[in-house]
């Protein structure tokens, strides 16, 4: 699972069934340090986080589970909204 | 999943008799401001999408869970067409 921050959305109209209803958005991964590191990804959301927070995602088929027993074909999924990070790296 | 535009299209007689009838585009990534990014990506079409149109393709195993492509040998599918994206300031 990875840090990150929501940074945008993304709207779709003409989408697969399964995924009416889900929000797409954008999330720049982060550092412990929150510092930004990498491209930014597209993920849909089970928890309801919005633009600005810190969140944890997770990546490939198990990105789906939360939506279970719907399919919802997607590979990355915001799984949780972070409270606090403790970085004890010196 | 990825943000990507469609820049082509692949058409192939000899294959996987599994994946008759279904649409192969070629993809393009882009990062959410629409600027192109390496690689492209050959996609299995479930949502009628067209050369020039921003999508959404997953990939990995979770293609397989798409509409109509239950058990089919593919890695990245389209499930979306993009109609906006907005990213804060």
């Amino acid at each position: 699972m990875f840090l990150g921050r929501v940074v945008g959305c993304v709207w779709s109209t003409m989408k697969d069934r399964n995924l009416v209803g889900q929000r797409f958005l954008l999330v720049q991964p982060l550092s412990p340090q929150l510092k930004p590191t990498g491209k930014r990804q597209l993920c849909t959301d089970c928890i309801g986080a919005g633009a600005g927070e810190l969140v944890y995602w997770c990546r490939g088929k198990e990105s789906s589970f939360p939506f279970l027993p719907a399919e919802v074909p997607t590979d990355s999924t915001i799984v949780g909204i972070v409270d606090s990070v403790h970085d004890q790296q010196c | 999943m990825i943000l990507a535009r469609v820049v082509g299209s692949v058409v192939a007689t000899r294959k996987d008799p599994r994946l008759e009838g279904k649409k192969l585009l070629i993809l393009k990534p882009i990062s959410p401001d629409g600027k192109d990014e390496a690689g492209y990506v050959v996609s299995v079409d479930t949502v009628s999408a067209g050369v020039r149109e921003t999508v959404i393709a997953v990939s990995g195993s979770s293609a397989r869970m798409a509409e109509g492509c239950k058990d089919l040998p593919v890695d990245s599918t389209i499930v979306g067409i993009v109609d906006t994206v907005h990213l804060e300031a």
